[in-house]
């Protein structure tokens, strides 16, 4: 059993300015999960008529996508591959100061402590990360088969989780990791290519509207990520977008594209 | 208000009962369903497909989720796969073996009418999910990959790789957010249903907490679908999310609509083993590694040498040894059964005693390293992570946890429940599993549902309704939207000394003791005794800090195990009923001379329908009224269903 002092950021709804406050948690063993240390901290505030601390977090499995916290200045803490909800008490030196901060990035928008708006990701995805296909209009699905390769490439790319660790890590809060996944997905695969170079024109488009920055190559998104998808992917996404600008008839009507100049 | 049990089944031949009805479908004209609005509650596989679906089709659609966004859903934890009859392995499957084997997996309670149209459908998913660009896995030749699961003996799961609930989210999720893109669903997340508004047996509408500003608001509709999921949360440790629980089901119940079988729930055999108090859920792992893995414990008690010094010849295979038809394989009902009793035996390894081993050792040895990481290497990386044990070099410690409930909301065969307009899909709904669900069909059910059967029922429908809403002022909303800050006001006025998560501790630790994997007379009726008290402590007791016009998730937990508590115990008084043991519901009474569960078809072979009946408190309901639906089988005679 270990005992930590845990600095933890506190903002109300209604607060403009949220502050570090910290907190001692005692009898923490290594077999929990740092979100079941964060419920024992929880209890305690509870009991003591205190506010606990809001955090986001659901399937508990790493998969659902929907905790995320800064943990010692690193998205997720600094287990590789690892979402905050599989990271445990093992991996902290007992007696120890862990320091926990919310997503930060201008598309984020603080609700309340450690919780953010993350709905940037999803207009993002709105704006075109799909195959426009109505229910019941497939063909037998064998028909058209995919290279395995290319199954597995587009089923990696498939993987992330939408966490939004690549924007937090990111010093530009840039999102090209998170949309170069979706784009790289359906760009693998013959069903994805009719709407190839649109979607990847309206999703950087709504990417940049909604204040997410660009890449400048430092791959602290790869590294962040807790589905360890390459960055390589936005390579692919670089060269979907570039093939779009120049021969998409759709990109010489965006108005964007003069931003993207100055 | 009298109960009509009509499941309004088609007539004609099972094989040919689906497209009659669909031929017979009254339809809306293109330039009409725009005057329609419909809303969905959930947006996992069921509720984002139907969502989606409709909106397709020109319907209004207002979808609600807890969530941040539609892609938390938990079938976004769905491991394993997919099943669907393609029959691409030429290994003898059939529609009508998939309906077969849902039945029998079932252990007969389920109706045949509907198992048949979802093995009917169950091609059409896997077209609809591969055209939407889901990432299954493939075979060197770029056909579809299949592989078997629990309870069956063809290779009909279609998969990708351990994240097919993933994937197939994610698909329904993109037909969504094409949908929210075109305007035509109106998304509201972090907003959660706390009820339904029905009035003279038709539904009109809802009522909704926003859980960022607290605000409690009423949305109008010409039919209300419930995709809420299942009710695995009141064993508080259990495979589901967090935040997963029965309040919209249990609402709509207390509104009228019928639950039924709510006692039929799934025990998962293969979860990683509780490690202390403190646990917060449990995690599955994948009924797929059934495939390769074997199930042993040491043959003698007391054996705490390492599992690799023990030899095979002083192992206990016992699944393999008792079913050896199926061997590791068996439905999960059974595999879990047969877990339990070895482990109560004391023959159970692990610190707690509570865990068998779940074995790759062989399969490595046989296919190679390789291949069976490409398997299931992120199921490794999982357990890895959450046990510090590298299950390449020392076996899996597995042990049964609460996964999926076949109970819901009464259905008939257009999956609309006994309140006009109310429809219920998915995990949500009672109506394909029986008392026991096989591996991999619940995300068949829930695409099935929503991409293809709900919206043509729900069209349907509303061919008989007039276009004009029932408006939110009226007394109907009124009385509901009242009742409705009532209770938020009562819970925050408690201000005792325990938190929610206290209270669903104790109910959880009572509900898996006594109506867990193995059932009795004595232990259901402890149980009915204990949980009033219990919730009389809560609603004494109960301690919520801050306020309820903000976000307060304190609040959010504590109406939900409100829902639990009075949930429970219908729960039991379903079970205690069932004298009978079947599927998942396991009666101590009901067992014959090898320990197998004894089903009583002449007595049972009905869906139990219950009805509520208000008590003299708004949280302590009297027992409900018993409604049955006799189930005829017709395709299908009954058998004792063995796997051996």
């Amino acid at each position: 059993m270990a005992n930590y002092r845990v600095n933890i950021w506190r903002q109300d709804q209604t607060e403009k300015q949220g502050r570090f406050e910290q907190y001692r948690v005692e009898d923490i063993s290594e077999d929990m999960s740092f979100l079941e240390m964060l419920d024992v901290l929880n209890e305690k505030l509870i009991s003591d008529d205190l506010v606990p601390v809001a955090f986001d977090h659901d399937c508990r499995e790493g998969i659902c996508g929907a905790c995320g916290l800064v943990i010692n200045g690193i998205p997720h803490g600094k287990e590789c591959g690892t979402t905050t909800c599989q990271l445990y008490m093992r991996h902290f030196t007992a007696d120890t100061e862990i320091t926990i901060e919310p997503f930060r990035a201008q598309a984020f928008p603080l609700i309340k402590d450690l919780m953010v708006d993350r709905s940037s990701l999803d207009r993002v995805l709105q704006s075109g990360g799909y195959v426009s296909v109505h229910t019941g209009a497939a063909a037998d699905a064998n028909n058209v088969l995919i290279a395995k390769h290319k199954a597995d490439d587009a089923f990696t790319a498939a993987t992330c989780i939408g966490c939004g660790a690549c924007v937090a890590v990111c010093r530009n809060a840039s999102g090209m990791l998170f949309v170069a996944a979706k784009t790289s997905q359906l760009a693998l695969l013959p069903q994805g290519q009719p709407e190839r170079l649109e979607r990847s024109l309206s999703m950087v488009k709504q990417m940049q509207d909604e204040g997410f920055g660009n890449c400048s190559n430092h791959y602290e998104c790869e590294a962040a990520c807790p589905k360890n998808i390459p960055a390589s992917y936005i390579a692919q996404l670089n060269r979907d977008f570039l093939n779009a600008s120049m021969t998409s008839k759709e990109y010489e009507s965006q108005t964007h594209c003069k931003s993207l100049e100055e | 208000m009298p109960i009509s049990l009509d499941s309004r089944i088609p007539d004609g031949d099972l094989a040919d009962k689906w497209s009659n009805q669909q031929a017979n479908f009254k339809l809306v004209s293109p330039n009409n369903k725009t005057k329609y609005k419909v809303i969905v509650i959930g947006s996992g596989l069921a509720g984002a497909s139907a969502a989606a679906t409709l909106a397709e089709q020109g319907y209004q659609v207002d979808c609600f989720s807890f969530n941040d966004s539609p892609r938390r859903a938990h079938s976004v934890a769905a491991q394993g796969g997919i099943n669907a009859a393609k029959n691409y392995r030429n290994d003898g499957d059939s529609t009508y073996r998939l309906f077969y084997d849902t039945i029998k997996g079932g252990d007969f309670r389920s109706r045949e009418a509907n198992v048949y149209r979802l093995a009917e459908v169950s091609g059409q998913i896997i077209d609809h999910c591969v055209a939407q660009g889901i990432p299954f896995a493939r075979d060197y030749a770029g056909y579809l990959d299949s592989r078997s699961f629990g309870g069956v003996q063809v290779s009909r799961t279609f998969y990708a790789k351990g994240q097919t609930g993933q994937q197939l989210l994610l698909g329904a999720y993109g037909a969504l957010n094409r949908q929210i893109h075109l305007g035509k669903v109106r998304m509201f997340v972090r907003s959660e249903m706390l009820d339904v508004v029905v009035d003279k047996g038709v539904a009109q509408g809802i009522i909704v907490r926003n859980l960022v500003s607290g605000e409690v608001s009423r949305f109008n509709a010409h039919a209300v679908i419930i995709a809420s999921g299942g009710y695995s949360n009141m064993f508080y440790l259990s495979t589901n999310a967090l935040s997963s629980n029965v309040t919209a089901t249990y609402r709509a119940y207390k509104q009228g609509a019928l639950f039924a079988n709510p006692a039929f729930t799934q025990i998962h055999p293969t979860c990683i083993p509780a490690s202390g108090e403190h646990q917060s859920k449990l995690t599955l792992m994948s009924e797929s590694l059934r495939n390769d893995g074997r199930i042993w414990v040491p043959a003698k008690q007391g054996d705490h040498r390492l599992p690799a010094d023990i030899p095979h010849n002083e192992r206990d295979y016992f699944l393999e040894r008792r079913y050896p038809a199926f061997g590791n394989l068996v439905p999960r009902d059974i595999a879990s059964r047969a877990v339990k009793q070895v482990c109560d035996k004391g023959l159970g390894v692990g610190p707690t005693g509570h865990g068998v081993y779940l074995d790759l050792a062989d399969a490595i040895d046989s296919s190679g390293r390789d291949i069976i990481e490409e398997r299931y290497g992120n199921l490794f990386e999982m357990y890895q992570r959450i046990t510090s044990e590298n299950p390449e070099k020392t076996p899996m410690r597995i042990y049964p946890a609460a996964h999926y409930t076949m109970g819901g909301l009464w259905v008939d065969y257009h999956l609309m429940s006994n309140i006009k307009g109310l429809f219920v899909i998915g995990e949500a709904n009672f109506s394909d599993h029986g008392a026991n669900r096989l591996g991999a069909s619940a995300l068949m059910q829930g695409l099935a549902d929503g991409y293809f059967i709900v919206p043509s029922c729900v069209s349907h429908y509303l061919t008989e309704q007039k276009p004009q809403l029932v408006d939110t002022t009226s007394d109907s909303f009124n009385e509901i939207d009242q009742s409705v800050e009532n209770r938020v006001a009562d819970l925050l006025s408690i201000k005792g000394q325990h938190s929610a998560d206290y209270f669903h501790r104790k109910l959880g630790q009572l509900m898996w003791d006594n109506c867990g994997m193995a059932r009795s007379e004595k232990g259901l009726r402890k149980a009915l005794d204990e949980i009033p008290k219990l919730s009389e402590q809560f609603w004494q007791q109960l301690k919520i800090t801050g306020c309820g016009k903000e976000l307060n998730f304190q609040l959010e937990k504590a109406g939900r195990v409100a829902d639990f508590l009075e949930f429970s115990q219908l729960v039991c008084q379903d079970a205690l009923h069932r004298s009978e043991s079947c599927g998942g519901h396991f009666r101590q009474e009901s067992q014959n001379a090898e320990g197998e569960a004894l089903r009583n078809d002449d007595d049972f072979s009905y869906v139990a329908a219950w009805q509520f009946k208000s008590g003299k408190s708004n949280h302590q309901p009297e027992p409900a009224t018993l409604h049955k639906e006799p189930l005829r089988h017709e395709a299908v005679a009954p058998d004792q269903r063995s796997y051996k």
